[in-house]
């Protein structure tokens, strides 16, 4: 798993409006280590879809959406965006393109500023871009906050702080697409959210796609979220990309160990569902000293020698459905895999 | 040799058990109001909750609805702006809580009823290392020497499934990932083997796959010391596979109590329906529209009459306004043994439908919520 390749990378002519490719990010830790927090990641997003972005903690997700806003520059690799490398663009244009690029996070109460007033919070943008007259702009502001679900009577004169979280998300939402952006990464944007307040969120988003023709890089790490709102699914493990398909395809039938133990963790509502033991055991390992060959290889249960010396390649194992390992779940467990270790079957 | 040591603790303390099947927990008409700037918070406002020995109960519930509360109540750690009315009462293993001598109020909530956090470094300190933490309980309230704490902390890591636990003790808490620091907190919380164990939204900080971990872990050892557990989540789906019985709370009461299969299965009060089908399936195709639950969450400051949730429940009538309706009241529906419920038009009922047909007729509830046929929550 956790392999390299751009194999699922679709060709220019499909209306890719993001493309990043051989992605590296890697921060020194001050003792001549690099944390490897993306490693050779390459995706793409077309025009209109909603990409979605899924993986635990630590796996690097967070860190691939920051490299596509430049904050900072990744260490290598490129993201072309509207047909523009973002990456070797001088700092007064990528500004300038930036605008086409909207980010919503996931605190919703900490990513606004407590002391300014909704409406400057969601003006912000138009008041940095410029060129917006004052009328204009505050009739721009009231459609938003309307758009999104907020009186603008009431909620455009007072502060985040007498806001619910849902609520503040909506007004990051506004937020965001008051610059009538392309694409906006959300940033596990309803994981500090209750469910009910949750599938509010989630319609709104979808509403906004339609209503706007945005397109959308959504990252989570609750999967049933993910395949909700999805047109295509990147698994990502310790800094690679393990598996990439439809959500459909990729959650009826993973390919990836690492995914079938994802899934089987998913808590259901179901009280007859069966708690059989395929989840993963063990934690994610350390992004300084990634384990050699496939990075998944130390809580695989299919791991053989191969996985320990040679870095799987992302292929096409099912039309549009493609995978990056040695031993993907469609072909027969290896006879020399190794069993768990025996400290992480003790979970 | 730890269970004579806890046995002997225990009968000096005079907490054994007033019956040998007195129920672990037992809350009745509890109710913890916060006086804030803005009025009077009924954070918790009448919950009836029993936990026999050795049984596990989910409580669920969004934030706001007093889980919190009432689990820190149970705990004796409320902050000190909150007020338990009188005629509240608190029983664990058959003992008032509120009649214990201070020692055995020590000993109570430090050794018999222990908590999980949903942050464990809310109960770990980040300046002590595990193994110190870990000794200063099981000297403490079991009176173990140093050379006896430390083997039986050893023993605990182990336990909780914790690799090289010589090792762990001497590290501090920033040393351990979130999943393991979550199975320190849970050794620490059934270090001196308590009789019921309060787990508060105990994964809802970790990553699926560690929650899966660590709620398998929990259920291990709750069967392997055969202590009551009381679940609290907001998420049904955590539950739903691990709890004999659940209790759903909104606004600061119990609004559908019973056995965890009977409840999903025959859901009868609306807002337990309601978050049911909130959830995101793995199971649905992809761009399924969720249904969210219009509205949001009541403040619970001075609630008008009525129940709670009228103003987002598309069966409410005028009746809901103007009445409260009583958990185990006489409620169509309330047919299960051990299902109880506080709806006057309950889900899956012929007054209940006829309430949904009523509506939908004129078009909103009588809270004034639009209805229409996608309505049915």
């Amino acid at each position: 798993m956790a392999g390299s390749g751009t194999a699922h990378l679709r060709p220019a002519d499909e209306d890719i409006l993001l493309s990043v490719r051989n992605l590296v990010v890697e921060f020194p830790t001050g003792r001549a280590e690099k944390v490897h927090a993306v490693s050779d990641v390459s995706l793409d997003v077309r025009r209109g879809e909603t990409v979605g972005l899924v993986g635990e903690s630590g796996c690097g997700k967070s860190t691939v959406a920051k490299a596509i806003m430049q904050l900072p520059r990744p260490t290598s690799g490129e993201v072309e965006y509207d047909g523009r490398d973002l990456t070797s663009l001088p700092k007064r244009e990528l500004r300038e393109t930036r605008r086409k690029l909207q980010m919503i996070f996931q605190d919703p109460i900490s990513s606004l500023n407590p002391l300014r007033k909704v409406k400057d919070i969601v003006a912000e943008g138009l008041d940095i871009a410029g060129g917006t007259a004052r009328s204009a702009r505050s009739a721009t502001v009231d459609e938003m906050l309307e758009v999104v679900g907020l009186d603008p009577e009431t909620a455009g004169e007072r502060k985040p702080h007498e806001f619910s979280g849902g609520q503040c998300q909506r007004i990051s939402i506004a937020r965001a697409i008051v610059l009538d952006p392309d694409l906006v990464i959300c940033d596990e944007p309803v994981s500090a959210l209750d469910v009910s307040v949750q599938a509010q969120i989630l319609n709104l988003l979808e509403d906004m796609k339609a209503r706007y023709g945005l397109t959308l890089l959504f990252i989570a790490h609750d999967l049933a979220v993910v395949k909700n709102v999805s047109d295509r699914v990147v698994v990502m493990y310790l800094g690679k990309i393990c598996e990439v398909g439809s959500p459909d395809l990729l959650y009826a039938e993973p390919l990836h160990p690492y995914t079938e133990g994802l899934l089987a963790a998913i808590p259901d509502p179901d009280p007859d569902a069966d708690l059989a033991d395929r989840a993963l055991a063990g934690d994610l390992p350390s992004p300084v000293n990634p384990p050699s060959g496939c990075r998944f290889r130390t809580r695989c249960a299919r791991a053989d020698a191969l996985c320990t010396e040679q870095e799987p390649v992302i292929q096409e194992r099912r039309p549009g459905h493609f995978v990056a390992c040695h031993h993907p779940l469609d072909s027969p467990a290896p006879p020399t895999s190794a069993s768990r270790s025996p400290a992480a079957t003790r979970a | 040799m730890i269970e004579a040591v806890v046995t002997e603790k225990v009968a000096e303390a005079g907490l054994a058990p007033v019956e040998p099947d007195a129920p672990a927990l037992s809350v009745t008409d509890l109710r913890v109001w916060f006086d804030t700037a803005r009025g009077l918070v009924r954070a918790v406002d009448g919950v009836n909750l029993h936990v026999e020995a050795g049984r596990t109960l989910g409580v669920v519930g969004e934030s706001g609805s007093g889980k919190s509360v009432l689990s820190r109540a149970v705990m004796n750690i409320l902050a000190p702006s909150a007020v338990v009315l009188p005629g509240s009462r608190i029983e664990i293993e058959g003992h008032d809580t509120a009649t214990l001598t201070k020692e055995q109020a020590r000993h109570l909530w430090g050794a018999r009823v222990a908590m999980v956090f949903q942050d464990p470094m809310t109960s770990l300190t980040p300046v002590l290392t595990v193994g110190r933490q870990l000794t200063e309980t099981l000297r403490r309230h079991l009176g173990l020497d140093r050379a006896a704490a430390v083997t039986r902390a050893e023993e605990l890591l182990r336990w909780v499934g914790i690799p090289e636990p010589a090792r762990r003790l001497r590290q501090y808490p920033h040393n351990l990932s979130g999943g393991m620091r979550q199975r320190v907190g849970i050794a620490l919380a059934l270090s001196c083997s308590p009789r019921l164990l309060i787990a508060d939204e105990p994964t809802t900080a970790l990553d699926v796959t560690v929650q899966h971990q660590i709620l398998n872990l929990l259920g291990r050892l709750q069967a392997e010391e055969g202590m009551a557990m009381i679940l609290i989540t907001h998420d049904l789906g955590v539950v739903a596979g691990r709890t004999d019985d659940i209790a759903v709370m909104y606004a600061g009461r119990v609004v559908e109590r019973a056995p965890t299969k009977v409840l999903l299965r025959e859901m009868r009060h609306p807002y337990t329906r309601a978050l049911v089908r909130s959830i995101p399936r793995v199971a649905d195709p992809s761009h399924t529209r969720l249904r969210a639950i219009p509205g949001r969450p009541p403040t619970v400051i001075d609630p008008p009459p009525g129940c709670s949730f009228a103003a987002r429940c598309p069966h409410a009538r005028p009746r809901c306004l103007a009445e409260t309706p009583v958990l185990g009241g006489d409620h169509p529906g309330n047919t299960t043994p051990g299902h109880r419920h506080a709806c006057f038009f309950p889900v899956g009922t012929p007054e209940g439908d006829q309430a949904f047909a009523d509506n939908l007729a004129a078009g909103r509830t009588a809270a004034g919520l639009p209805v229409d046929e996608g309505s049915v929550l």
